[in-house]
């Protein structure tokens, strides 16, 4: 006699699926943790790297903001025969004329050799790579950075043997604390020091240099520059200008033109913020490094995954042929380690997302930086644990879907 | 009276060398109803015999009819839907999940049939009561003894009432007084209308089943139902 019979297999809805291919899992925990912490580790590095480089970079980018992207800088060129050009004295009153300019100082390296030591008895040779410069009266304003300790130079002080000392130029000189009577030595006499300036972030340069006045220049260390024979003062060899924001494209397009109308292209001009910008995208070069790092503890997971799946497989044996009794089709078997694998490979992931993503809040926050995750940092994160998983477990999956039920059940 | 399994002429070669004839022509039929027993030695092909009847396996020749398909016109999944909602399998080792409790052991047998999850329950908490231990229900395997293993995997190849149920060396794996129960069970459970075929090497456990069914070699030497001796 014959039955009709209803032979089509019946579809494992999604529950059932992730119900069976999570029972392996929560047999063996200790196993599944293990295999999945190289997942883990390799999306926290991942996210981790993106997220701090992001942040960093938004945290550097509002200081730059805070700090004005109109800030533009003026400085020596070089000449046709390859010497450092000679800016003219009157630049900065040029500069100055140009009517989108708000602000304008300068600063003249202080020729002669003249060093900045703590005391005589230091060998001339160690000079700590600082430069001793002129400058004029309302650079902090301009540069849009503060004095540390101390003051700075005033009309007074400009004109007495008084300097201030850039952020590392004290670091470098050992003070970090402005007492009065205190002293450096430049070279032919001692110079109170009058102050230190906080780090300018817009002009590093500043950073490694000892600052006195023009008129202490000229009268203590022989400052003379002679442009036409006849000693001048106050040639400047770097120009800050500050121009109305709206203008900045405009004013750094003829300032060249304005400071050395002769020779305009004998003066560099730039725009710090931008620069400090690219320099920073550059930089971020470096993250490849350690994205590569990330990359490799991923295939180290990948590995721990897949065998963690083939030893999971020659396990359980029985089981296949169990579930093939019961009438699961060699489909059925496939896609339940497959799915078991991305579950595994999902769960590391995702703590490595959370990890990731707690380190760069952690650090971001003590920074000050405002906490950024790109979508690509979680988002890879998410699909690499799931293409990492899927490939991984292909060809456990595959073994156990080719193993025929009475072999699988022979074995025990 | 109604054919749950047909067997035709079947034979088994294993191509291995030299091949194992492990069926020789085996013709055996199972009417709805019945208890019967396969006994004979180790190798003497009844596992065999139990593969191709469970549709585990395909015979090298003759043929192979559950509820009157031939299952050689099956394809894979074909013949996978086929066990799922026909034959019910109980085996010597139980193959029980032992971090899941009984009653998800015997609702899991049903996974494969299309039965939706409440359903699955309703019916493995009607098997495990068929088999007494509904007041072990939500027990762990590991926590039970072999003889209530054994009752558990009895119900998961009940819960789907499937056409037949082929049980291999069902008391070979616990104590005497355990395997008397479990027979006892079979017994009752084919008196409310289950189909049962079991096989055995122990001539005295298959001697108080209705039917025996003797194989040495491959081959069938006797059957008490047609009182033949080939």
């Amino acid at each position: 006699m014959t039955m009709e019979l209803d032979l089509t297999p019946a579809r494992l809805p999604a529950d059932d699926l992730a119900r069976v291919a999570s029972a392996g899992l929560r047999t063996r925990p200790l196993r599944a943790a293990l295999s999945a912490l190289g997942i883990a580790i390799g999306v926290a590095a991942i996210v981790a790297v993106l997220g701090l480089s992001a942040s960093s970079q938004a945290g550097l980018l509002a200081e730059i903001n805070q700090l004005g992207t109109n800030l533009l800088t003026v400085g020596a060129g070089t000449t046709f025969s390859g010497q450092t050009a000679q800016l003219p004295v009157v630049a900065p009153a040029m500069i100055s004329h140009l009517e989108p300019v708000q602000s304008v100082a300068y600063t003249a390296v202080v020729p002669n050799n003249v060093q900045v030591y703590r005391s005589p008895l230091i060998p001339a040779i160690n000079t700590n790579a600082l430069e001793v410069q002129a400058t004029s009266l309302n650079l902090p304003s301009v540069l849009a950075t503060s004095v540390a300790k101390g003051s700075y130079l005033n009309a007074a002080t400009a004109g007495e043997p008084v300097v201030v000392l850039g952020a590392s130029a004290a670091q470098r000189l050992g003070i970090d604390e402005v007492y009065p009577g205190e002293k450096v030595w430049l070279g032919k006499m001692w110079f109170y020091v009058g102050g230190i300036l906080s780090p300018a972030v817009l002009a590093p340069e500043i950073d490694t240099s000892v600052l006195v006045g023009f008129v202490s220049a000229e009268r203590f260390l022989d400052y003379h520059t002679s442009v036409t024979g006849h000693p001048v003062p106050g040639q400047p060899t770097m120009i800050y200008v500050r121009a109305r924001n709206s203008q900045v494209g405009a004013v750094q397009s003829v300032l060249a033109q304005a400071a050395y109308p002769e020779f305009p292209n004998q003066a560099a001009v730039s725009q710090p913020s931008a620069a400090l910008t690219a320099q920073y995208r550059a930089q971020s070069a470096f993250n490849s490094l350690f994205l590569g790092l990330g990359v490799v503890a991923l295939i180290v997971g990948a590995v721990g995954v897949a065998n963690t799946m083939i030893i999971s497989v020659l396990e359980r044996r029985s089981e296949i042929g169990l579930r093939r009794a019961l009438g699961a089709t060699r489909e059925q078997i496939r896609t339940q380690f497959l799915t078991e694998s991305i579950l595994l490979s999902l769960a590391g992931g995702a703590v490595g997302i959370l990890v990731g993503v707690l380190a760069t809040i952690i650090y971001a926050t003590a920074r000050n930086w405002a906490v950024v995750i790109p979508p690509l940092a979680w988002g890879g994160g998410v699909a690499s644990a799931v293409i990492i998983g899927a490939i991984a477990g292909l060809l456990p999956a595959l073994r156990a879907a080719r193993l025929s039920p009475t072999e699988a059940l022979r074995t025990v | 009276m109604t054919t749950v399994l047909e067997l035709d002429a079947v034979t088994k070669v294993y191509d291995e060398r030299p091949p194992v004839h492990a069926l020789r022509g085996v013709s055996l039929t199972v009417n709805r109803g019945e208890l019967a027993a396969i006994v004979g030695p180790s190798g003497s092909g009844k596992s065999t015999l139990l593969h191709v009847m469970g549709t585990l396996e395909r015979p090298t020749g003759g043929i192979v009819r559950v509820s009157g398909i031939d299952v050689a016109r099956l394809d894979d999944r074909q013949l996978a839907a086929l066990r799922a909602r026909n034959i019910g399998f109980v085996f010597q080792q139980f193959f029980l999940a032992e971090h899941e409790s009984a009653l998800d052991n015997v609702a899991n047998g049903q996974l494969y049939a299309g039965v939706g999850i409440a359903e699955r329950r309703l019916r493995a908490e009607r098997a495990l009561a068929r088999v007494g231990l509904e007041h072990r229900a939500h027990f762990r395997p590991a926590t039970m003894s072999g003889g209530e293993r054994q009752r558990v995997a009895i119900a998961r190849a009940l819960a789907g009432r499937p056409a037949i149920v082929l049980a291999d060396e069902p008391t070979g794996n616990i104590d005497s007084v355990a395997g008397a129960a479990i027979l006892e069970l079979l017994q009752q459970l084919n008196a409310d209308g289950a189909t049962i075929v079991v096989i055995t090497h122990d001539r005295e456990l298959a001697s108080r089943l209705g039917r025996q069914v003797r194989m040495l070699d491959g081959e069938i030497v006797s059957d008490s139902t047609t009182e033949r001796q080939l």
